[in-house]
């Protein structure tokens, strides 16, 4: 034992707890918009996660409770059931959660150890695989429904015991359909779909707004810094700006700020500590690439979010930022830079 | 009012300091047993000068060293002398280490002692004697020699002096209680290490939790030059690094020294026991120190003879064993656990803490790094903390290195809020040590390539010369054997030249390089012997001096032959 010999602040489950915590304002969000689904695939995610990880566990002889009590395989699988689609059939989520554990995060030496954010890694998986199931089962808003599904039928559609999902159920995401039919249509008549609501897109903008909110409330509690979703957003507003200004050609930037998982990544996603840059200025570039990147990929890429991958694309960069964005340590005149001589 | 700038990052733990200033001071009684460690200080330990059973008065010196870097051990009462023996000590380590061990005769009776009623009297040189011969050794917790700090700190023109009463580490109230009562001493303290320094400005540095002590030590620096700087509560504040900063703005540079930027930092108590040296002549044999902890009674401040056994403090501060879970010498924050209650208090020990299972309970076992951050934005080194775990763990000690590990202070505000619960302190100290172990046997085989490297030169040139001069040699004698062909085709039937006798001046010429040869290369060997095989010095002393006798014989019988040479040469023209 050794000095210092006293402790305070939470403990690495209590911050996961919180993590979780701010997440429900989101979830509720997503709950009251879009319906049961994501309710659903959040518990079955967690389910699903829990057992493999314990699973894990056993194989690579680690005290199972003790880790699974660390709440991270909870929070990565909390954080792919708020990202996949909500009527996305059960076994694209078990996919999903089941390669983020196994692969992302124990094959490269569990909790800590990972280079790539697990939960975006499942993500990655899946839509890879079934790009249809992941882009065809985004959830209409239940504002537009005449009969919305209830939590038995949305049960039985993911499940497949109901039978398929009804097309008015389902569709593509505001940012999607956006993206897809500008080039036909002027952005007045394009809004007028109901699919847009009055603001930005019905239901998403209050669903980001409850993200923003939870986030604020980790920065608060001081368990994430401002600095990557600051960046993050920044950069991809900046982005939106300069390539995208005109609505008639492009997705306004309100739309790429407030519709789509954009506040889910700024908050909980990018800031993902275990993959993401480690100094507060490392932090600050990492969160601009994600931005950047995730422009690109929505404007050019063929993929309707691209949450995923451009979280994954600087996952890569990490090892490099980390060595060139060391702080300037005390006594010394300026910092260190690159990989040591 | 004075600009106070900030440093970054920092912690707030729980104080817990009220709990030992409910008192005055009080003063320890005699122990059956004093245990004087010879080794308190950084530096050279000092060597003994008393005997087993030999009596000596309260002041005499027991120990001292010829060293610079070191400061003499004085008994702290009169007694008998009933060993010298390694005895444990308080160090992290737990190993024991040589002490003096002193019956008190319960006398208490001083050796004649020199006071200085009027200090102005002494020059620097006088103060700086006096403050070494005292066996000051910084009071605030790392124990360098202060004698040699100021000395140090005087070829540097110093424009800061800075005395440092922040005493930031929860629990420890010593220098606080020192300061509300002997604001004085503390004040003519400062005035004396000013006058061997002569600094633009003198500071006393203290955390804004302590107003009583901050009112006494305005009272006193009334009429001084002295300023009474508060700083904010934050740990680390009381680091000397973070104080500086604190207060000038400026920073110590890496691997240099406060005096490199004008500035030196004493504790106050450092100065109390400088003052006391000085004008009543009283070497440094005791200290205050704070006795707290749930498992004391009595909490408070104490004055105790430097030697006196844990067990007796804790005895005085009603210990209740039963309910103590944890033993620590310093603060809680960069502290060690005491082995055992057997070790003496020693003139770095500023605080002795008997904890609860409730104060302290058991660390939780270490989970996973998450790379939260959280121990990032405390370092007020701002170092990345994480990142020198992740290379300790992975032995990648490069990049610890290139990461600044060796700039971390061990503060242990990283490991204070590492939610992972992970010993962060534990791995740093482990990698340094690994770092300097392996500097060493670097340093080590580098020296020995380096003396391979120069022997291989040396042998290498030698023979180069010696070919050399061989050849110049052959071509000389050539030279002459056509010179002297032509003379005598130019004589024509003259005499020819009268046949040397003895050896011929080539093999002399020859005799007298081989025998230089010898001599240079007995010097070389002594040289080398002289560094690192001192027993073989006189033999090759004795070498080298016949050589050096056979070198002059050869020379003379050249110089004699060729003599005789040019003489028949002379003849022959
Ligand atoms: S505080 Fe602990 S868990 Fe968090 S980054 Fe630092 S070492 Fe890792
Ligand atoms: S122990 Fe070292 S790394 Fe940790 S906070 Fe203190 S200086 Fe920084």
């Amino acid at each position: 034992m050794t000095s210092p010999h006293t402790h305070a602040s939470p403990s690495t489950s209590r911050v996961m707890q919180w993590v979780v915590a701010a997440t429900l304002p989101g979830l509720v969000a997503l709950i009251s918009f879009f319906g049961w689904g994501y309710l659903i695939n959040v518990l079955w995610c967690v389910l699903v996660a829990v057992v493999t990880e314990a699973a894990i566990l056993r194989l690579r002889k680690r005290p199972v409770g003790f880790f699974l009590r660390d709440w991270s395989a909870v929070v990565t699988a909390l954080l792919l059931g708020l990202a996949l689609p909500p009527f996305a059939p059960w076994w694209v989520s078990l996919i999903a959660v089941v390669s983020a554990i196994v692969v992302a995060k124990h094959l490269y030496g569990g909790l800590g150890s990972n280079t790539f954010n697990p939960a975006m890694v499942g993500y990655a998986v899946v839509l890879i695989s079934f790009p249809v199931a992941m882009t065809t089962n985004w959830a209409t808003p239940l504002e537009l429904l005449d009969s919305p599904p209830g939590f038995i039928a949305t049960l039985g559609h993911i499940f497949g015991f109901a039978g398929t999902v009804p097309d008015a159920f389902t569709g593509a995401t505001p940012l999607d359909i956006y993206k897809n039919e500008i080039r036909a249509e002027l952005a007045t008549t394009l809004r007028e779909q109901p699919v847009f609501g009055d603001f930005v897109a019905l239901g998403w903008e209050w669903v980001n707004l409850a993200f923003l909110g939870g986030g604020l409330f980790l920065i608060w509690k001081r368990i994430i810094t401002w600095h990557i979703p600051l960046s993050f957003l920044a950069s991809l507003a900046l982005m939106s700006l300069l390539f995208g200004h005109d609505p008639d050609q492009a997705v306004p930037v309100q739309m790429h700020l407030l519709a789509g998982a954009t506040m889910l990544c700024a908050f909980f996603i990018a800031t993902d500590p275990v993959s993401a840059a480690t100094s507060n200025r490392g932090k600050l570039w990492y969160g601009a690439g994600i931005g950047v990147l995730l422009y690109i990929i929505r404007a050019w890429g063929a993929y309707p979010d691209a949450v995923a991958f451009a979280v994954l694309l600087m996952n890569f960069t990490v090892p490099f930022i980390d060595y060139y964005t060391q702080p300037r340590t005390y006594g010394h005149s300026k910092p260190k830079r690159g990989l040591p001589s | 009012m004075r600009e106070v700038f900030d440093f970054p990052g920092g912690i707030h733990p729980p104080e817990n300091k009220r709990r030992s200033l409910g008192e005055p001071i009080r003063q320890i009684p005699l122990p059956e047993q004093l245990i004087v460690p010879l080794h308190q200080h950084i530096g050279e330990p000092a060597e003994a000068h008393v005997k087993d059973g030999q009596h000596v008065l309260k002041g005499q010196v027991l120990a001292s060293s010829g060293e610079a870097l070191s400061v003499p051990v004085h008994a702290p009462t009169s007694g008998t002398v009933r060993a010298i023996a390694p005895h444990a000590v308080p160090h992290p380590s737990g190993l024991k280490d040589w002490c003096v061990i002193i019956e008190p005769d319960g006398k208490d009776q001083w050796q004649e002692l020199a006071p200085c009623a009027d200090p102005d009297t002494l020059t620097a040189r006088d103060l700086l004697r006096r403050i070494r011969n005292a066996g000051i050794a910084g009071l605030g917790g790392a124990g360098f020699p202060t004698g040699f700090k100021l000395q140090a700190s005087e070829k540097q023109k110093i424009q800061t002096l800075i005395l440092n009463g922040a005493e930031c580490e929860p629990y420890i109230t010593a220098d606080q209680s020192l300061m509300q009562e002997r604001p004085g001493e503390i004040v003519s303290g400062l005035e004396l290490i000013a006058r061997i320094l002569d600094p633009e400005e003198c500071l006393i540095g203290i955390e804004d939790n302590k107003p009583e002590a901050i009112a006494a030590l305005q009272e006193a620096v009334k009429d001084t030059r002295i300023e009474v700087v508060v700083v904010p509560t934050k740990y680390p504040s009381g680091g000397e690094k973070q104080l500086i900063r604190l207060l000038t703005g400026k920073e110590v540079p890496h691997n240099g020294i406060p005096a490199d930027i004008g500035v030196t930092c004493q504790n106050v108590g450092t100065a109390a026991a400088v003052y006391r040296a000085i004008v009543h002549g009283e070497p440094l044999i005791s200290r205050i120190t704070t006795l707290a902890g749930g498992a004391l009674t009595r909490e408070g401040n104490v004055e105790a003879l430097i030697g006196t056994p844990i067990r007796h403090l804790l005895a005085e501060a009603g210990y209740a064993p039963q309910r103590a879970a944890r033993l620590i010498m310093g603060g809680p924050m960069m502290g060690f656990n005491l082995p055992s209650k057997d070790v003496p208090l020693v003139k770095t020990s500023n605080c002795i803490i008997a904890g609860t299972e409730k104060e302290f309970p058991p660390p939780p076992p270490a989970q996973a790094c998450i790379r939260c951050g959280m121990c990032e934005q405390v370092c007020p080194m701002e170092l990345l903390p994480q990142q020198l775990y992740w290379f300790s763990r992975s032995r990648e000690y490069d990049k610890a290195e290139q990461f600044n590990l060796f700039d971390c202070i061990e503060c242990g505000a990283c490991a204070y809020v590492c939610p992972s619960s992970i010993p962060l302190v534990q791995y740093y100290q482990h990698t340094k040590g690994d770092i300097r172990r392996q500097r060493e046997e670097q340093e080590k085989s580098d020296r020995a390539r380096i003396r391979f490297e120069q022997r291989q030169a040396r042998l290498e040139r030698e023979k180069e010369e010696k070919e050399a001069r061989r050849r110049a040699r052959a071509e000389a004698a050539e030279r002459k054997r056509r010179e002297q062909e032509k003379a005598q085709q130019d004589a024509n039937g003259a005499v020819p030249a009268p046949a040397a006798s003895g050896p011929d001046l080539e093999t002399l010429t020859e005799r007298c390089d081989k025998a230089r040869e010898k001599v240079e290369s007995f010097r070389q060997r002594l040289s080398e012997a002289r560094e690192q095989t001192p027993e073989a010095v006189p033999k090759l002393e004795r070498a080298l001096e016949k050589n050096e006798q056979r070198l002059k014989a050869a020379e003379e019988a050249l110089a004699e032959a060729q003599e005789n040479q040019n003489q028949a040469q002379g003849e022959t023209q």
